[in-house]
């Protein structure tokens, strides 16, 4: 989807200017897309995250947060309930006893929903390879996008929130069935 | 007071409790069997020119292999209003590890004496609520003893087992290209 200026000559007699692969517009208002489209590309630019802060990891997602990296230019706005949330932020050290929580936040959670794995210790469990800690949060709940790091800086969140809304782009019939 | 002044006063007041006085780059510790530690702590609090109203820390230690008795017990005192600290070990056995509460004179003990509880295994007798802190309550062992293997013992905790066998069940409803 985009803005067009002015029609190219060899489109004039029906009108339609594909801007995309697979997106036609008729100016000055019609849109001819696919389903597959229209609802990845609303899915992908309001993505809103329900914040698992668990470590420190969650100190460098508020930053992301904060008006110096700005989440909110991306329609990205922390939620405070699961059931309004579109995919969970896993930020930290996963331990087995928070593990039962973490999974039921997921479970509470809408589809369609995605799980961002944020940080070392929710990735592989770290440095922590002892007792206590969950080597890896994907051995309980489904893990889209991995981001490495010991805290990943607000960058890679970042990076990673885009790697996750090219993956939604990516998509599709998502829309069917059951869902 | 200076610190080792204070270690001299309760010397002097429970002669047969004292067993040891360190001194380390100013701090000093009383080394104190554990059977009266409440009076020990009692005296500490009450008496006028010590006024030890803030614990500021307790904690529990392993010295296995290392020590006769192997656990200890320390206290952190502090006095806002005369400003002095002193450090108090009480030695615990392996066999009998019980000692008594000190959460009737600072509340502030309770919590922390859950945790020497959760992590060591000793039990204070007189403690109002001692339940693991940290750790679920069904967990086995304690795992700050040295003992204890860093990656926790072979049999896995029940409460994870069963996170793992829910993502299990529910792997059915993901989504799948």
């Amino acid at each position: 989807m985009g803005l067009i200026t002015g029609v190219p000559s060899e489109q004039k007699d029906t009108g339609l200017v594909e801007v995309e692969e697979g997106t036609k517009i008729l100016a000055p208002n019609v849109v001819i897309t696919s389903i597959d489209k229209v609802i990845n590309w609303g899915r992908s630019s309001s993505l809103w995250p329900v914040t698992f802060g668990l470590a420190c990891c969650a100190i460098e997602m508020m930053t992301t947060g904060s008006s110096h990296y700005d989440l909110d230019r991306m329609g990205i706005i922390f939620r405070g309930s699961p059931r309004q949330a579109d995919f969970m932020i896993v930020a930290g050290t996963v331990t087995k006893k928070m593990s039962q929580i973490v999974r039921r936040v997921y479970d509470q959670m809408p589809e369609p929903r995605y799980v961002l794995s944020m940080g070392s210790c929710a990735c592989s469990g770290g440095i922590f390879n002892t007792y206590s800690t969950v080597q890896g949060c994907d051995s309980f709940v489904p893990v889209d996008v991995y981001i490495p790091g010991c805290p990943p800086r607000p960058e890679a969140l970042l990076d990673g929130i885009i790697k996750l809304q090219e993956k939604i782009r990516g998509e599709h019939f998502r829309w069917s069935r059951w869902r | 007071m200076e610190p080792l002044e204070i270690a001299e006063k309760i010397r002097e007041s429970f002669p047969e409790e004292v067993l040891d006085v360190r001194e380390f780059r100013g701090q000093v510790s009383v080394t104190v069997r554990k059977n009266r530690i409440v009076d020990i702590c009692g005296y500490l609090r009450e008496e006028r020119d010590l006024k030890f109203d803030y614990l500021t820390d307790l904690c529990g230690m392993d010295y296995l292999g290392k020590k006769e008795k192997r656990f200890e017990v320390v206290y952190h005192l502090y006095s806002i209003s005369q400003r002095h600290r002193i450090r108090l070990k009480a030695e615990v056995a392996e066999d009998d590890p019980k000692i008594d509460s000190v959460t009737p004179l600072w509340v502030g003990a309770n919590w922390h004496e859950r945790e020497a509880f959760d992590m060591y295994g000793i039990v204070f007798s007189g403690h109002p609520d001692l339940r693991r802190i940290l750790l679920p309550e069904d967990w086995e062992g304690h795992p700050l003893r040295k003992d204890y293997p860093v990656k926790g013992p072979e049999k896995e905790w029940s409460g994870f087992l069963d996170v793992l066998d829910r993502a299990k069940r529910f792997r059915e409803f993901e989504w799948h290209e």
